[in-house]
């Protein structure tokens, strides 16, 4: 048909999934329950239909019959469907009770709607994660061809057990978002101010998909969803590692520990303070985490999103600055980074706000001054 | 020169001061017109941005400005002004009044409307974005995140109820007092019986939204937290107000198309309609059943399971009334003498798709599959079968049925066939694989799509496309039976029965006038 799509097994898929947990399994099984009483009642109704329009044609000489009421099928046409309906209410609650029962969880994990992120807290190991799309603004804006897996990979996925209740604790920082896996059955709203519980048990291994479903603002569309269901021992060792920082693969998310907030090991010292390589790596945290709203070119998309090419904060003092960076500015979608970010990136990513598309500050940040303006809050 | 003058001004004051209600039906129709093609130029900029993945056409905050503006104009301003033209025109004429019951305000209900929209337009050309949170306008996106050009939004709400709530009462006043005698409650034509049940759903529906806009106002500008929890408000009490008034406002858009369907379907089958009785009590326990409904627009949200339960299973309910409507305009045709001219084609494809949206409804009701429908494409195919295919095609099919009566010509029946063929096509084609890429997971709103949905989406945009220019058709063969086109007889359809087919077509200025 054309470059996209062709070699996709998912292409023109036509119906729900079945999915890979108990409430996935159920909800299909109502799907298609419902889905044939309805085709059941259409195939009736529109028989009859197709027959008056076929038979009953005034050019093949039909003359009108002069009947208009008749009380007993009027009643029996109100009453069947009222039964028919009564009957699948009665598995429809049964599952809607189960899909509402989230005791006993052996695992809980508190999900945070970001503009445009999803944060992922391990409650009972402490662990957490922000969760970003990675598709290139390239792909996005057509500059590069698009992979096969556009809009479907993140940073950092959300891991999790299989053969487990999870327990999801699902939040917002700011707009509403719904955090939506299909293989899982699992939609739930994030509500900004409110904790809405929600849960799953995964049966098979596997990386499983899912969007972001209630409108959030300009990159609603991307907001992806990827999680990594590992058996348990793949999934303690996975803990294990994230907890003490031994190896962590280059795709699993970073630590946070009292770990990351230390200024680069001594070795690099000499690299960090040149201008350029520090403008480099700003320019890539930049680039995934500041361009989605302030864009490429540092122009923005004002007034919703302000420029920061020739603005008073970047090129003003850089006290002010960092103060922005680290601690958002409130009731906007700029957020507070200093938790998302490490104090050296926030430094990198400052110092090339100041340093790029014409604002030449000249100012090099280093983490401390990070540190310094975080702790006076 | 001042010949000229004069005679424009004659014309404006005409107009703009005119209190007849067939002069206040026609603006009606006219600004429904030019909504339509506007809500559908939105529409086409939007299929073309979602012919294939990637940013390509317009970028997602735009995007998102149409999706919202499309959705508002084409319920404010082509649905609902279409339908309150139809009932301005056709309710005195069929229960044989002289005018409407308080003419001045019929004048003032619709001369607010052309400002509304100026409001709600213009705010794509103010500095920020045009309101760009969909037309469900929730919190916060909004109130704390919304453009400034949402308080203009706020504004042309304002109007647009004062709009409907005054054009509801003149038609409930219009009913209850100016009836021809010997025409009792019961044996109103179904038209009558639906608008008269849909003005008081206008009446009460339409201060709730007004309500919940102020609300948001103030959480905007003056300090309140209505719907901000930080301030101790709730931003789901936002979506159960606002749908507390647009459940039964998805009613407002259907019902009155119940009407005309119950009107042509008995004309051109030369037959009674089946169940009359019925048929009034179906319309009553529905728009009844619209109060009752409303959290099933949310049952993501987190609310409690008894709430959940509840409201499935008023949902579910729905579907007896509206299943009793559908078997007896069945009936209605069964053993009839049918002939097919354009507003017949219209009002059966009425019947077999508004039920496929029905079906999908259905489907929506049941809470856990609702799970894995909610906010995908498959909510946006079922409500654009229940809204383009339910009340656009209602519409079309009063309007091909009426016109005759209205300007006293024919309209030309082959090109009325070809619009409605290619029109019955396209929109199946544009709507019916929404279900698919909604169950395969892609949510609504998005701007942009991974690449397993792009098939879909690109014979959506043909699709669309054809709908749109098959339109182009219609407006032709509306514009030309104005001027042109075989006189029309009083009677104008050979099974037509009821008052507005005993006068002359065209319909004279002045009716009934004793
Ligand atoms: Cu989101």
């Amino acid at each position: 048909m054309d470059e996209f799509g062709k070699s996709l097994k998912v292409s023109y898929q036509l119906n729900l999934t079945t999915g890979v947990t108990p409430l996935s399994h159920a909800i299909y099984h109502l799907h298609m329950i419902i889905f044939w009483i309805c085709i059941g009642i259409g195939i009736v109704v529109f028989s009859f239909l197709f027959y008056a329009i076929i038979y009953h044609r005034k050019s093949k000489g039909a003359k009108a019959a002069q009947f208009h009421t008749h009380f007993r099928l009027e009643m029996a046409w109100s009453i069947i469907p009222f039964i028919i309906l009564a009957l699948m209410a009665i598995p429809a609650t049964k599952v809607l009770i189960q899909i509402r029962n989230t005791d006993k969880p052996d695992l809980t994990i508190k999900i945070t709607g970001f503009q445009w992120k999803w944060k992922y807290e391990y409650l009972d190991s402490g662990i957490q994660f922000f969760s970003n799309t990675t598709t290139p603004f390239a792909q996005i804006h057509g500059s590069q061809p698009k992979d096969q897996d556009y809009l479907l990979t993140v940073d950092h996925p959300l891991v999790i057990p299989i053969h487990k209740k999870v327990r999801f604790l699902v939040t917002s920082n700011d707009v509403i978002h719904s955090w939506w896996v299909p293989d899982f059955g699992t939609k739930q709203d994030a509500i900004p101010g409110f904790i809405i519980e929600a849960w799953t048990r995964v049966n098979k291994p596997g990386t499983y998909h899912g969007r972001c479903a209630e409108l959030c603002g300009m990159n609603h569309a991307y907001m992806p969803i990827v999680v990594e269901a590992l058996t348990e021992k793949d999934f303690a060792a996975w803990v294990i590692q994230q907890k003490t920082g031994v190896a962590p693969p280059a795709t699993s998310p970073a630590v946070i520990s009292s770990e990351k907030n230390k200024a680069l090991p001594v070795e690099n010292k000499s690299e960090t303070t040149s201008l350029a390589s520090i403008m480099q790596k700003g320019q890539q945290i930049f680039n995934t985490t500041c361009a989605v709203c302030h864009q490429l070119t540092g122009e923005g998309l004002p007034p919703t999103f302000p420029a920061l090419k020739g603005s008073p904060i970047a090129t003003g003092p850089v006290e002010q600055h960092i103060h922005r960076v680290a601690f958002g500015k409130p009731g906007t979608a700029m957020q507070a980074f200093k938790d998302q970010l490490t104090d050296e990136e926030i430094a990198a990513v400052i110092t090339y706000e100041r340093n790029a598309w014409g604002n030449n500050k000249g100012d090099i940040v280093m983490p401390a001054d990070v540190a310094a303006i975080k702790a006076k809050g | 020169m001042t010949q000229n003058h004069k005679s424009m001004l004659a014309l404006i004051s005409r107009w703009l001061f005119t209190t007849n209600h067939k002069d206040i039906g026609t603006l009606y129709l006219i600004l429904s017109g030019i909504m339509f093609f506007i809500g559908g130029i939105m529409a086409m900029m939007i299929r073309i941005q979602l012919y294939r993945p990637g940013i390509t056409f317009i970028d997602p905050n735009f995007y998102n400005q149409l999706v919202t503006l499309h959705g508002l104009i084409m319920i404010f301003g082509a649905i609902m002004p279409a339908f309150v033209g139809l009932a301005n025109w056709m309710i005195p004429l069929m229960i044989g009044a002289p005018d409407m019951a308080l003419p001045r305000l019929n004048n003032w209900s619709f001369w607010i409307l052309p400002f509304a929209f100026l409001i709600l337009l213009s705010t794509l050309f103010l500095p920020g974005a045009a309101p760009n949170f969909g037309w469900t306008m929730y919190t916060p996106l909004s109130t704390t995140y919304g453009p400034p050009s949402t308080d203009f939004l706020i504004a042309a709400i304002h109007l647009l109820g004062i709009s409907s709530i005054i054009g509801a009462i003149n038609i409930i006043a219009t009913i209850i007092n100016l009836r021809t005698p010997s025409m009792t409650y019961m044996k109103m034509p179904l038209f009558v019986w639906s608008w008269f049940i849909t003005a008081f759903l206008l009446i009460i529906a339409m201060p709730v939204l007004a309500g919940v806009v102020t609300m948001m106002l103030f959480d905007r500008h003056f300090g309140t937290s209505f719907f901000n929890a930080a301030g101790g408000g709730d931003p789901v009490l936002y979506q159960h107000l606002f749908w507390f008034f647009g459940h039964p406002e998805v009613y407002i858009m259907i019902l009155p198309g119940f009407g005309i369907i119950s009107e042509i379907i008995p004309t051109f089958s030369r037959k009674k309609i089946f169940g009359y009785t019925f048929m009034v009590l179906a319309i009553a326990s529905i728009a009844f059943l619209s109060f009752i409904v409303w959290a099933h627009h949310m049952f993501t949200t987190g609310m409690a399971l008894s709430a959940q339960i509840i409201f499935m299973y008023t949902t579910m309910l729905i579907a007896v009334p509206t299943g009793v409507k559908v078997f007896n305009w069945v009936a209605t045709l069964f053993r009839g003498a049918i002939t097919f001219e354009t507003p017949m084609l219209f009002a059966i494809a009425f019947v077999i798709l508004f039920s496929i949206g029905g079906f999908s409804g259905l489907m929506l009701a049941v809470v856990p599959a609702d799970y894995q429908y909610q906010d995908t494409y498959f909510v946006v195919a079922h409500f654009h079968y229940v809204l383009v295919t339910g009340a656009l095609f209602s519409i079309m099919a009063a309007i091909y049925y009426w016109l005759p009566k209205w300007t006293g010509h024919y309209y030309n029946e082959t090109l009325g066939q070809l619009h409605f063929w290619i029109t019955v096509v396209a929109v199946n084609v544009t709507f019916f694989p929404m279900h698919f890429l909604g169950l395969a997971g892609m949510p609504r709103r998005i701007a942009d799509y991974p690449l397993q949905y792009t098939d879909f989406n690109q014979i959506i945009s043909i699709g669309a496309f054809v709908l749109g220019l098959a339109q182009i058709i219609f407006l032709y063969n509306i514009i030309r039976t104005i001027f042109y086109g075989k006189k029309a007889t009083s009677r104008v359809w050979e099974g037509a029965q009821g008052l507005e087919w005993s006068i002359a077509s065209p319909a004279p200025y002045h009716t009934f006038q004793t």
